[in-house]
């Protein structure tokens, strides 16, 4: 946009308001109400604020261009304008359909027994994921650097009590962590916004996009902001605070934390790369996201193989895959340093986010499931778990495959833009990463199924009942993962990306990648998969994956994981002022 | 110097020394201070150059100047939610460690 | 105040700020922070930030304050606990490195801004005719930046459902802080009494003259908050029960008539947060009196902390 030139809204553009506001009534009627409101509230709010995200994808399709609205009709750069392009109508439609899953998941847990008063858990839960919601449809709408400021705190003030809803010490000490480390985070990312309002007089990203130099305040601004950013998200290893955090909270709250809540502020390194500082960013610097992406991807997968607990190890798992999603950041530029291949890693990245965000949702559901049934989770106890609890242990394994890029999940078809934009730009190192990733995530499939199919030593006593409609939701939502890729094509993406996905060498991926997975479990996990086989070649890969365990733990203290936030931002600095 | 930029240094030092106490100091408590001291640094920078800004008859630029408003009452309610948290936990565990694996529990 | 006194304030501020740092002990760091908190009051003064200046002097420096004070008195000997698991002398070094690496890096940064200076003053005035008000930071609050102030709200009710979910189970719906017992016939109990309702009449003031001086509903909210809080410690009146229905009420009728009067916008001026051309100025005054009881409401209870007692009714 031309600086100076005024903008108008466009048709339908209230909805995006109504996205952001109609949540935030919803947690306000329902403090109000409370008691046996509070599940209502938000099961009257779910089909609504799904309703609004149709309406406004029907509007989006009906524009040339994306929606934009301006808030009391004030134009940028005074006023605030909420815009919505294909990447801010998918997050929408996939937060609105996430938040119905676990709303319906949640209803075994939160719901009110006829006659109970109100109590703190449903309290909180009902009206924090209303919360997370109405902030996340704001970071995707806001284009304004100060408002998806505030939208990051509202983000972190709801995600926070979420982590210690059952209130034991545990829980409490990781949301302590969460909170602070957060904090840190805003705090860079305010550090950065003030510095190019300093610079540039304007808040909106538009604007700023079309007046930001590649000068020593931009630098500094986007590293900043970057890093801050990173904190926020968790990724390695600024992710100090994410396994306990995500592995302690109850299942319904893991969901939300690991499925939605991170998305937030890495959409908004997405933005800041991609939309509001290209010409700041240059293909140098965007290997440091990629960088410690793939770093993520081994760390976090290769600790989650060593897990003895479900739910940490599907913790560990998304460390792992908040770096997949970050894999998208130099494979923008094209083989001579140019931002030609934007838009394809935009589709890639939110495709991959959606694929997680429903199959990681599923997977935390399916845990908490079998934690509720057979009052454990131990990852070697549990044998029968798929004859006691099948549908919770389809949803697990459904989730994972859909994570592994099998055919047609959303996770395959951005695996595949990706590796088609690493071939063009020559950048091949990148495909190593993106196909290692998947084998081990295969892993873990692996792992997890070679337990729950094994037959247990003595027929499963004492399964406590889980709620029917808890584990059909888990499974939609890993079945919709499986599944996206063809609704991608079906809407904005064009179909002839899936014209070879059904071809004999495209579906002879996946067992490739299972025996990947296969040998990296019998490698690495802690106990031996099947008996001895495999036994003579442990020693040495477990001291690899103990030395891996050991550098987790030290950068998951908090003087060394504050350093490396620091670094992290020098090293951004750097990168983006050598040019 | 002008008044603006002898402020704006002095937030930039403020930023380290906040910087430096959260890294530095075990007790949350401390950190929860000197992550203040650091957020106090960020909005002074900005007031200092909103006052640079002063223009068309006002004594400086009023939208960072609105904007810090509601950055102050963002950090108060960052910080009540902290208190609250890390009082809550020293009840619990007796202990306001970070550490994983606290010394009793 | 000439330039040597600024230097002065300059060198102050810094020193304290180091001393909170640095500090020997908790107390000590935050009694640092409270001091730092006024005098950073005297520096947004310096800055042309009278409105600023009022809301770091009540919210930054005297919530806050009093907030991190209260904590120091409920660490229960965890400081010796914590105190060995400090950052070790080489992470120390490299906190040491790295943060003056940050601060020389912003001090260029600040050095080189560009000239001219970036600013939308020039955009703030011709606009404010339009708001009919005459503080051009109401102005950006309420009219250009409404969204902003919306959302400010939503993030302290959002803060103190969070608050309010620390509680413990059997304590849940009851009434948050201690019970406070003090002599009625003490020095508390009568400043309780003499001052609250001087404070209500300056604090209404503060937040009528907001439309068109420095002040407004922040800083209003704070003074009224700090009486409630007031007559509270002196044992006048106990904290209400956060199940009750009234507090609930007054917590979420600012941002919902707030919300109410921006669809009214969108009905009648074409765009949420709109407001039809003559009736800015009424409308703000709805809006800024229906924040008021929610702010003194929620500042005061984000103080007070969860509940803590006398359970489900």
């Amino acid at each position: 946009m031309a600086p100076g030139e005024l903008l108008t809204g466009t048709e339908g553009g209230a909805l995006l308001a109504a996205a952001v506001l109609l949540p935030f009534v919803g947690m306000l009627a329902g403090l109000l109400l409370g008691g046996r409101w509070l599940p209502r509230v938000a099961f009257v709010l779910m089909p609504l604020g799904l309703g609004v995200a149709l309406a406004i994808a029907s509007a989006r399709a009906d524009a040339d261009g994306p929606l934009v609205y301006l808030l009391g009709g004030w134009s940028p750069p005074l006023g605030i304008a909420l815009r919505a392009d294909g990447a801010a109508v998918a997050m929408l439609l996939a937060v609105a359909g996430v938040v119905c899953g676990i709303g319906a998941f949640a209803r075994g847990d939160f719901g009110l027994a006829p006659g109970a008063g109100e109590s703190r858990g449903a309290f909180a839960y009902w009206l924090l994921l209303l919360a997370v919601w109405g902030a996340l449809n704001l970071v995707f709408v806001s284009g304004d650097l100060f408002t998806l400021y505030v939208a990051l705190e509202l983000l972190t003030f709801a995600g926070v009590p979420l982590v210690c809803l059952a209130g034991s010490g545990e829980t409490l000490r990781a949301a302590l962590r969460y909170i602070l480390f957060a904090l840190c985070g805003s705090v860079l990312y305010l550090l950065g916004a003030v510095l190019l309002y300093g610079g540039y007089g304007t808040l909106d990203m538009p604007l700023l996009a079309g007046a930001l130099q590649p000068e020593p305040i931009a630098y500094a601004a986007l590293a900043l902001m970057t890093a801050g950013l990173f904190a926020k998200t968790a990724l390695f290893p600024l992710h100090l605070w994410l396994p306990p955090a995500h592995g302690g909270a109850p299942a319904a709250a893991s969901a939300v934390l690991s499925a939605l809540v991170i998305k937030g502020s890495w959409f908004l390194v997405l933005r800041l790369w991609l939309d509001v500082m290209p010409g700041v960013a240059n293909a140098a610097a965007a290997q440091l996201p990629a960088a410690l992406g793939a770093a993520a991807i081994v760390t976090g997968s290769v600790v989650a193989l060593r897990q003895q607990r479900l739910k940490l190890l599907v913790a560990y798992s998304t460390v792992a895959q908040i770096g997949y999603l970050f894999l998208l950041f130099p494979l923008a530029f094209d083989a001579a340093g140019d931002m030609t291949l934007r838009e394809v890693a935009t589709s890639a990245g939110v495709l991959q986010a959606i694929a997680h965000a429903t199959a990681k949702a599923g997977m935390f559901m399916a845990a908490g499931l079998v934690y509720a049934a057979l009052g454990h989770d131990r990852i070697d106890d549990l044998a029968g778990a798929a004859k006691a609890l099948p549908v919770a242990v389809a949803a697990f394994l459904v989730g994972g495959l859909a994570l592994m890029g099998a055919v047609p999940s959303g996770a395959y078809l951005a695996k595949k833009l990706l590796l088609g934009s690493a071939a063009t730009s020559g950048q091949w190192w990148w495909t190593w990463v993106l196909q290692g990733g998947a084998a081990f995530t295969a892993g873990y499939v692996v792992l997890v199924a070679l337990r729950v199919f094994r037959r247990p030593p003595a027929p499963l006593a004492d399964l406590k009942p889980v709620s029917a409609l808890s584990q059909w939701a888990a499974l939609g939502l890993a079945v919709a993962s499986l599944l996206l890729s063809l609704a991608a094509v079906w809407g904005p993406l064009p179909p002839d990306l899936l014209a070879k996905a059904f071809s004999l060498e495209e579906l002879a991926m996946l067992p490739v990648l299972f025996g990947a997975g296969a040998l990296l479990v019998a490698a690495l996990a802690r106990s031996p998969l099947t008996g001895s086989s495999g036994g003579a070649a442990r020693p040495g890969f477990a001291g690899l994956g103990t030395a891996f365990e050991a550098g987790d733990r030290l950068v998951r203290q908090w003087a060394p994981a504050m350093l490396a936030l620091l670094l992290v931002a020098g090293t951004c600095g750097w990168l983006l002022a050598r040019g | 110097m002008t008044i603006e930029t002898l402020f704006a240094l002095t937030a930039c030092a403020l930023v380290g020394i906040g910087l430096y106490g959260l890294i530095a100091q075990p007790h949350p408590l401390r950190k929860l201070v000197a992550f203040n001291i650091m957020g106090s640094g960020v909005f002074v920078l900005f007031g200092a150059l909103a006052k640079r800004g002063a223009a068309a008859g006002l004594p400086a630029d009023p939208v960072p100047q609105a904007l810090l408003i509601t950055a102050i009452v963002v950090a108060f309610a960052a910080t009540a939610v902290t208190v609250a948290l890390l009082v809550r936990l020293i009840e619990a565990t007796d202990s306001a460690s970070l550490a994983d694996a606290p010394p009793r529990e | 105040m000439s330039t040597v006194v600024s230097a002065a304030v300059v060198l102050l501020l810094l020193w304290l700020a180091v001393w909170t740092v640095v500090a020997r002990d908790a107390f000590l760091a935050v009694a640092g922070f409270v001091v730092y908190g006024l005098l950073l009051a005297l520096v947004w003064v310096r800055l042309a930030g009278i409105d600023v200046a009022l809301t770091e002097a009540a919210i930054g420096g005297g919530l806050t304050g009093a907030l991190l004070l209260g904590a120091v008195g409920r660490l229960r000997g965890t400081e010796a606990a914590t105190a060995t698991e400090g950052a070790s002398a080489g992470a120390r070094a490299g906190a040491a490195v790295l943060a003056v690496a940050v601060t020389a890096a912003l001090m260029l940064g600040v050095l080189v801004l560009p000239e001219p200076v970036p600013t939308l003053a020039p955009l703030v005035v011709p606009a404010m005719p339009a708001t009919g008000v005459g503080n051009p930071i109401t102005g950006v609050l309420l009219a250009f930046r409404a969204l902003d102030t919306l959302l400010e709200a939503t993030v302290l009710v959002i803060a103190l459902i969070g608050v309010w979910s620390f509680a413990p189970d059997r304590a849940w719906g009851g009434r948050p802080g201690p019970r406070y017992q003090t002599d009625p016939d003490g020095v508390l109990a009568w400043l309780a009494r003499v001052l609250p309702p001087i404070g209500v009449v300056i604090g209404i003031y503060v937040f009528w003259a907001g439309a068109d001086h420095p002040g407004g509903k922040f800083q209003a909210a704070t003074i009224l908050a700090a009486m409630w809080m007031l007559v509270q410690m002196a044992g006048l009146s106990d904290a209400p029960r956060t199940s009750h229905r009234g507090l609930r009420a007054g917590i979420v009728a600012g941002p919902l008539v707030f919300i109410a009067v921006g669809v009214l916008g969108l009905w009648a001026a074409g765009s949420f947060l709109a407001y039809p051309p003559g009736l800015a100025k009424p409308l703000i005054v709805v809006i800024e009196v229906a924040l008021l009881p929610t702010l003194v409401l929620v500042l005061a209870l984000l103080m007070n902390g969860p509940p803590r007692r006398g359970g489900p009714a």
